[in-house]
């Protein structure tokens, strides 16, 4: 079986949506959820570098690297306000943040 | 071009970029007692920023591999973002002092959220636009969590951060697809590729990138976080929330379905035009109940953006125009009321219920008049700006033939104005309240400065009128 551009494009969609499943569905626990963001980028990042070969085009691959990079500012973001947040309550669980409501 | 040539053009984002980079390095040297030079100068900055871009040569260029565009509309846009940071870093400094949170890293943060948004505005790929959004969004997650001590404030950030992160990551789902089934990311390749119909990839992708762009602008059904971190945030933050970030997400999306999908209006238009009711039906309803004045101004953002999309839905050269009046009506709008809302404190605490404005009438009349222009101008009331700001937007839809949508929208505003009025109510009519300590003189000033534009619109609209006008040319 010849393996195409349409193979990686499934790939992409499920690594995707499982990404944004994990988001939604997760209950329990906040680094759950900055798994799940890194799924959902790493699925955008398989997507392009895709295209980028089947258009024969750079473009899609230097998009991918500034992915990356923007991913794991990201990541340290997300890390630095969850201690924060550790610090003031004493919890991570994702039912827990709800201080605010209405 | 020469790189000389480019840098001209980018000249405020370079100022902005290299400023920055440069007061990291003062306040990490000079320690945190030298913090009031890193803000004096990060004042300087961004004024700096607004004169680059005020004097900029008006011919519109492309620059840096058709990736970043300087035009019209692109500094019209800076003008508004930059103003909306300047006058909410005024806020902050103050604010920080007293609570004894005065750190170099805040002005730097709110520089670099500013560069963010110029990028945004000024993208002309999609490669741009992301890491401009990038940019203005790992900023402002961290200035929304900046009260480190203060639980609420990092819950806020955290729920921020994580709806950000997953409406960044459907943007990008997004840009994929269109970079695939457009073979390029620069707006007017993909508008080129297009051709009258679409890949089935290319709506698809669309669809997403709305997604993505509409949760910046807190449009329903992604305004979830919204009221959260208004309320969460310290209050000058929440200004700055509410100003500089909504217009860079407004002009980004306006650039991008003017010029990349021109070709499939109906595509994109029933999207925009669901979303517009829907927020300008939950800005109306939602607010109703609400006691926190930061929540409610909330629920007033997401209605706003509403009303300010009814222009972009018409889809025409008006209806853009329309946006960009709304946006700088806006802006100024906002920026009064939250001057009034810092100067919300008895005993040296902020207070922040609807109801501690009571006896404001008779305790202070000079705020309790300018508070409640700003009310009645929110509220869409004649002669206010308000009044304009809508009444733009919405001709702009009934000359597109959006019948319903204007007959929907005005009923909106009707519901809405009941809320504000209840404030206006509340500062005139009722007894009691704690008495306001003294406000400060540059509270005062904007409070003072926004009351009298907004007051004084319609007597002379022509300035910003004749501006958003030509700025709206350039996307047509």
């Amino acid at each position: 079986m010849e393996i195409g551009v349409d193979h990686y494009l499934v790939v992409a969609a499920i690594v995707f949506t499982i990404g944004v499943a994990g988001i939604i569905l997760n209950r329990k626990n906040i680094i759950i959820i900055l798994m799940s963001v890194e799924l959902i980028l790493l699925s955008v990042n398989i997507n392009l570098v895709a295209f980028s070969s089947y258009l024969h085009d750079l473009t899609g691959q230097v998009f991918a690297l500034f992915i990356l990079t923007v991913a794991a500012a990201e990541a340290a973001i997300g890390l630095a306000i969850l201690v924060t947040y550790y610090r003031n309550r004493g919890t991570i669980a994702v039912e827990d943040i709800n201080q605010m409501k209405g | 071009m020469s790189f000389s040539f480019q840098l001209a053009h980018a000249l405020p984002e370079a100022i902005l970029a290299i400023g920055a980079l440069a007061l990291v390095l003062v306040g990490a040297l000079g320690g945190q007692k030298k913090s009031w030079i890193v803000a004096e100068l990060s004042m300087a900055l961004l004024g700096a920023a607004l004169l680059a871009c005020l004097f900029q040569p008006k011919a519109s260029t492309i620059l840096f591999h058709g990736l970043f565009i300087d035009d019209a509309f692109a500094r019209f846009m800076k003008v508004l973002a930059l103003t909306g940071s300047l006058v909410s870093l005024l806020f902050s400094l103050e604010f920080l002092r007293v609570n004894k949170m005065d750190t170099f890293e805040f002005p730097v943060l709110i520089l670099l959220s500013s560069l963010g948004m110029m990028m945004l505005i000024s993208s002309n790929g999609l490669m741009s636009l992301y890491l401009g959004l990038e940019l203005m969004s790992l900023a402002l997650y961290v200035l929304a969590a900046f009260q480190r001590d203060n639980s609420k404030a990092s819950e806020a950030g955290l729920k921020y951060f994580v709806l950000g992160a997953l409406s960044s990551g459907m943007l990008l789902y997004g840009a994929s697809l269109i970079y695939g089934f457009a073979g390029t990311v620069t707006y007017t390749g993909i508008a080129a590729a297009i051709h009258g119909t679409a890949s089935i990839g290319i709506i698809f992708g669309l669809v997403f990138l709305m997604t993505g762009l509409a949760f910046k602008m807190s449009i329903v059904p992604f305004h979830m976080w919204t009221p959260d971190v208004y309320e969460g945030a310290p209050t000058p933050i929440t200004a700055f929330f509410a100003s500089a970030p909504k217009i860079a997400a407004v002009a980004v999306t306006l650039r991008v379905v003017s010029i990349a999908f021109p070709g499939i209006v109906p595509q994109w238009q029933q999207i925009v035009v669901f979303m517009s009711v829907a927020s300008m039906a939950l800005g109306a309803f939602a607010a109703i109940g609400q006691t926190n004045i930061k929540r409610l101004m909330a629920y007033s953002s997401i209605g706003h953006m509403g009303f300010a999309l009814v222009g972009l839905s018409a889809g025409t050269q008006q209806g853009v125009e329309g946006v960009m009046i709304y946006m700088s009506i806006y802006l100024v709008m906002t920026l009064g009321t939250f001057a009034a809302i810092l100067s919300m404190r008895a005993n040296g605490q902020p207070v922040e219920n609807i109801s501690d404005l009571a006896g404001l009438g008779k305790a202070n009349k000079p705020m309790a008049f300018f508070l409640a222009m700003m009310m009645l101008s929110l509220a869409g009331i004649p002669p206010l700006a308000g009044f304009f700001a809508k009444w733009y937007v919405f001709v702009a839809a009934v000359h597109a033939k959006l019948y319903l949508m204007a007959v929907l929208g005005v009923l909106a505003s009707a519901v809405a104005a009941f809320y504000y009025l209840r404030i206006v109510k509340i500062i005139y009519f009722d007894e009691g309240g704690p008495a306001f300590d003294p406000a400060s003189r540059t509270l005062r000033t904007v409070l003072a400065v926004a009351g009298v534009f907004v007051l004084a619109f319609w007597f002379y609209p022509a300035p910003v009128v004749q501006a958003a006008s030509l700025a709206a040319k350039s996307l047509f």
